[in-house]
C-alpha cells in the first residue's frame, strides 16, 4: 500500500539480543514489507546509541544469560524504548526479549527481578528440563493467524496473567514450559520462546505486525516459505526431531553419538 | 617408547583391552562399517575404562580445541612436531575417548590430540598433556552446547592442569581460559566472527573493541601482547620473520598455520622446519580436496557453524564458480539452523547456486532473505552438479552433508 513515510524498524542490541539469528526476523519483515512497495529502514541500536522513540517496530532478540544481563543494564534505563513501547509501538520480542518485556523475570543469579512490565507475565525456570526442539502451536492471542511454526531452546517458562493471552496453543513442544501455552500478545507487543527465525517460519504473524503499523497490506504468497513451513510442521508432528522424546530420540542419540565419535 | 602401567593387573587389562579392541575394529574393516578405529576404542573404554589415562603415562600429548579448525590445525600439528620425533594423533578427526583411544595406542612418543572443546576437561584429567593449543569459542551446536559462555569456564577450570597454553589472543573467551595455565603462548590468530565474545568472559561487563584490540570496561582483561603473529603473508615474532606459503587457502588457515608454529617452537622445534612441514599439508580429511567428476572440478569445503560459515564466504567471495550450497540438521550439525541468519550470504551474490540437503529448503528461504537467486536440486551432489556448466564448481557443506558428498562423490567415482 502507499506510504508517505518510510517505517522505521528498530532491531535492539543486535550484538548482545541476537544469539538464534533473530536478525532473520528483521530481515523477514523488510523483505515481505518491500514485496508490497511499502518503504522501510531498519535501525539497528547498539547499548552505547540512543533509540529512536518514533520508531513503528521494535525487536528485542534473545541471548546468553550474560548477554542478556549486558542488555538489561542498558535497556531498563533506555527511556525512548520504553516510551515507544508504553506509547503502542509494535514490538516482537523473542525468548531473553520476552522475558525483559515481562512483569517479573529470573536473572543470571537466579534471582527474579522486576522487567520493563509490558506483559502481565512472570518468567521464572523450567524446573527439570530444558525445553529443546521443534514447536507446532495453534494461534490463540491473535486468531487470524495459521498454524505457527518454530524452534524452542530455553529454560524459562512463562506464567500469564490476566492482561496477557497466549500467542499459541502447543501441540508439540513446551512454550512456556506448562506444554500447553506458547508466547504472549498483550496490546501491540508480540512474544514468544519460538526461533526458527519466528517471521521467516510465519510470514502471516510478520504481516500482522506489519499492518499494525502501516495498515492492511495486499496478500503476498511465497512458496518457498510455504514448503519450508510444511516440511518443519510435518518434521514436528511426526515427532522425530524432538529431542527429549522417548525411544526414537535415545536411538538417534546415540547415532549421533557415533556419529560424533567418528570426527565431527 | 610408552611407559608401560605398572600394576600387573592393570596392564593384564590394558593388554586385554587393546585385543578386544583390535578384534573390534577388524571386525568393523571386514564388514565394511569404515576404519573401524572409534569402534575399536569404544570395545576397549568398556573392558578397561582407564585405558586413556594409562596409554598417556610418560607420554608428551599435545591437545588442540576449540570450535573452529580443530581437524586442520592438529594435522599441521603433527606434522609440525614431527621434526622433532614421531607423532601419533587422531588424525580422522574422532575427537572424544574412542578416538583417543586408537590414537594413544600407537606407542610414538609425542601424541597430538584433536580435542572435542566440551571434551577438553575429561580429556586434560585423563592424559595430562604437556600443551593445549586453543584456536577460537564461538556458538555451535546450540542445541547440544547451549552457551558459549559455559564452554570458556569449563576450559579455565581444566587449563589450571595444563603447563603450557598455545591461545588466540584475539578471541577473549580464549584468553581467559588459557590464562589459567602456568605459561601462555599469544598468537594473533584473528576474531572475525564476535557476537559470541561481547560479554567480557570474566566479569560479565562489555568488551570493547579497536581494531585488533579489545578490553573489559569492567575488570580491564584485555588483549595479550602477541608473541607470534600475521603479516600479510609472513609469520613473524620478535626472532624470526617466514613466508607462509601455504597451500591450504583463506586467513584462517594462516592463523591456524601460526599458532601451530608457536606450539611447535615451545616444544622445542626449528620454525624453518616446522612449517615446511607445515606447508605439506594439502588436504585434510577430504577438505579443499579437489575432485574431478563428470565435466566438473569440483572443490569440497566444510563449514560447521555462524563462523565458518562466515569465513568459508568470504574465502569463495573472491572466485566465481558456480556454488552448490549442502545443509543437513543431523545431531552434530544442530538441529537449529536459526543461526543462517547470523551471517550474511550477500556476498554470493552474482553466482550461480544450488541447494541441497535435508534443510535445503531452511537454506533456500535464507538466500531468498537476502535477494539471492537459487536452485533447489534436492538430496544429491550429482542432481545439483548436473544443473550447472563444465568447469569448476565449489561445493560448500556443514559436517554431515560434507560427509554425504564426500561418499556420493567417491562412489559416483567408483563407477
Amino acid at each position: 500500500m502507499p506510504r508517505d513515510s518510510e517505517l522505521a524498524v528498530v532491531l535492539v542490541y543486535p550484538d548482545l539480543l541476537g544469539t538464534y539469528g533473530d536478525r532473520g526476523n528483521a530481515l523477514a519483515l523488510t523483505y515481505r514489507a518491500r514485496a508490497r512497495d511499502l518503504p522501510v529502514r531498519l535501525i539497528e541500536v547498539a547499548p552505547d546509541e540512543t533509540a529512536p522513540e518514533t520508531a513503528d517496530l521494535y525487536l528485542v532478540g534473545g541471548g546468553e544469560d550474560v548477554s542478556q544481563a549486558l542488555a538489561w543494564e542498558t535497556l531498563k534505563a533506555e527511556k525512548n524504548i520504553i516510551a515507544a513501547l508504553r506509547g503502542g509501538a509494535s514490538c516482537l520480542a523473542v525468548c531473553a526479549g520476552f522475558q525483559l518485556l515481562s512483569r517479573e523475570f529470573r536473572d543470571r543469579d537466579g534471582k527474579m527481578v522486576a522487567g520493563l512490565g509490558l506483559l502481565d507475565v512472570v518468567c521464572a525456570r523450567i524446573p527439570d528440563r530444558r525445553a529443546v526442539g521443534e514447536v507446532v502451536a495453534e494461534p490463540v492471542g491473535i486468531p487470524a493467524l495459521p498454524t505457527l511454526s518454530g524452534y524452542e531452546n530455553h529454560q524459562g517458562n512463562a506464567v500469564l496473567g490476566p492482561d496477557a493471552r497466549p500467542l499459541g496453543r502447543v501441540t508439540r513442544g513446551l512454550g512456556n514450559g506448562d506444554g500447553q501455552t506458547e508466547g504472549a500478545v498483550q496490546g501491540n507487543v508480540v512474544a514468544t520462546y519460538l526461533h526458527g527465525p519466528v517471521l521467516v517460519r510465519n510470514p502471516a504473524l510478520a504481516d500482522h505486525l506489519l499492518e499494525q503499523a502501516a495498515g492492511p497490506l495486499a496478500p503476498l504468497s511465497d512458496e518457498a516459505v510455504e514448503r519450508l513451513r510444511r516440511e518443519r510442521i510435518g518434521a514436528a508432528l511426526r515427532d522425530d526431531t524432538r529431542q527429549n522424546s522417548g525411544i526414537l530420540h535415545k536411538l538417534r542419540a546415540f547415532g549421533g553419538r557415533m556419529a560424533k565419535a567418528r570426527g565431527a | 617408547m610408552s611407559q608401560r602401567p605398572s600394576s600387573p593387573d592393570r596392564g593384564l587389562r590394558l593388554r586385554a583391552a587393546l585385543g578386544a579392541g583390535r578384534v573390534a575394529s577388524a571386525l568393523s574393516r571386514r564388514t565394511g562399517r569404515g576404519s573401524g578405529g572409534v569402534i575399536g576404542g569404544r570395545v576397549v573404554l568398556k573392558v578397561q575404562p582407564d585405558t586413556p589415562r594409562l596409554l598417556a603415562q610418560g607420554r608428551r600429548i599435545h591437545l588442540v580445541s576449540g570450535t573452529n579448525g580443530k581437524t586442520t590445525t592438529s594435522a599441521m600439528l603433527t606434522a609440525a612436531l614431527g621434526t622433532l620425533a614421531p607423532v601419533a594423533s587422531n588424525a580422522d578427526g574422532a575427537n572424544t575417548p574412542p578416538g583417543f583411544v586408537a590414537a594413544l595406542a600407537d606407542p610414538a612418543e609425542q601424541v597430538v590430540l584433536e580435542t572435542d572443546e566440551g571434551w577438553l576437561p575429561w580429556t586434560v584429567r585423563n592424559t595430562h598433556p604437556a600443551s593445549a593449543l586453543l584456536l577460537n569459542l564461538s556458538r555451535d551446536q546450540l542445541t547440544r552446547h547451549h552457551e558459549v559462555g559455559k564452554i570458556a569456564v569449563s576450559w579455565r577450570e581444566a587449563l589450571a592442569e595444563v603447563p603450557t597454553a598455545i591461545g588466540n589472543a584475539d578471541d577473549p573467551d580464549v584468553v581467559w581460559a588459557a590464562m589459567a595455565s602456568s605459561q601462555q603462548v599469544w598468537v594473533a590468530a584473528g576474531q572475525w566472527w564476535t557476537q559470541d565474545s561481547v560479554a567480557c568472559p570474566r566479569c560479565g561487563s562489555r568488551c570493547h573493541r579497536d581494531g585488533v584490540s579489545w578490553t573489559c570496561g569492567g575488570c580491564g582483561l584485555s588483549r595479550p601482547k602477541p608473541d607470534w603473529w600475521v603479516e600479510d603473508d609472513d609469520l613473524v615474532s620478535s626472532d624470526v620473520r617466514l613466508p607462509l606459503q601455504l597451500p591450504l587457502p583463506g586467513r584462517f588457515n594462516k592463523a591456524n598455520a601460526a599458532m601451530v608454529v608457536a606450539a611447535a617452537v615451545h616444544a622445542g622445534a626449528e620454525p624453518e622446519k616446522a612449517l615446511t612441514a607445515v606447508r605439506e599439508v594439502r588436504t585434510v580429511a577430504g577438505r579443499y580436496a579437489v575432485q574431478e567428476y563428470a565435466d566438473h572440478r569440483i572443490r569440497l569445503l566444510l563449514a560447521k557453524n555462524p563462523a565458518g560459515w562466515l569465513e568459508t564466504i568470504q574465502l569463495i567471495s573472491q572466485g566465481d564458480a558456480p556454488l552448490v550450497l549442502a545443509f543437513n540438521s543431523q545431531g552434530v550439525d544442530g538441529r537449529d539452523p536459526s543461526w543462517l541468519y547470523d551471517v550474511s550470504f550477500r556476498g554470493l551474490a552474482g553466482r550461480r547456486i544450488v541447494v541441497i540437503g535435508e534443510r535445503a529448503a531452511d537454506m533456500g528461504v535464507r538466500l531468498k532473505m537476502d535477494g539471492l537467486e537459487y536452485v533447489d536440486a534436492g538430496r544429491r551432489v550429482r542432481d545439483a552438479l548436473a544443473l550447472l556448466p563444465p568447469g569448476q564448481v565449489d561445493v560448500l557443506a556443514n559436517y554431515t552433508a560434507f560427509q554425504d558428498a564426500r561418499r556420493e562423490l567417491a562412489h559416483a567415482a567408483g563407477q
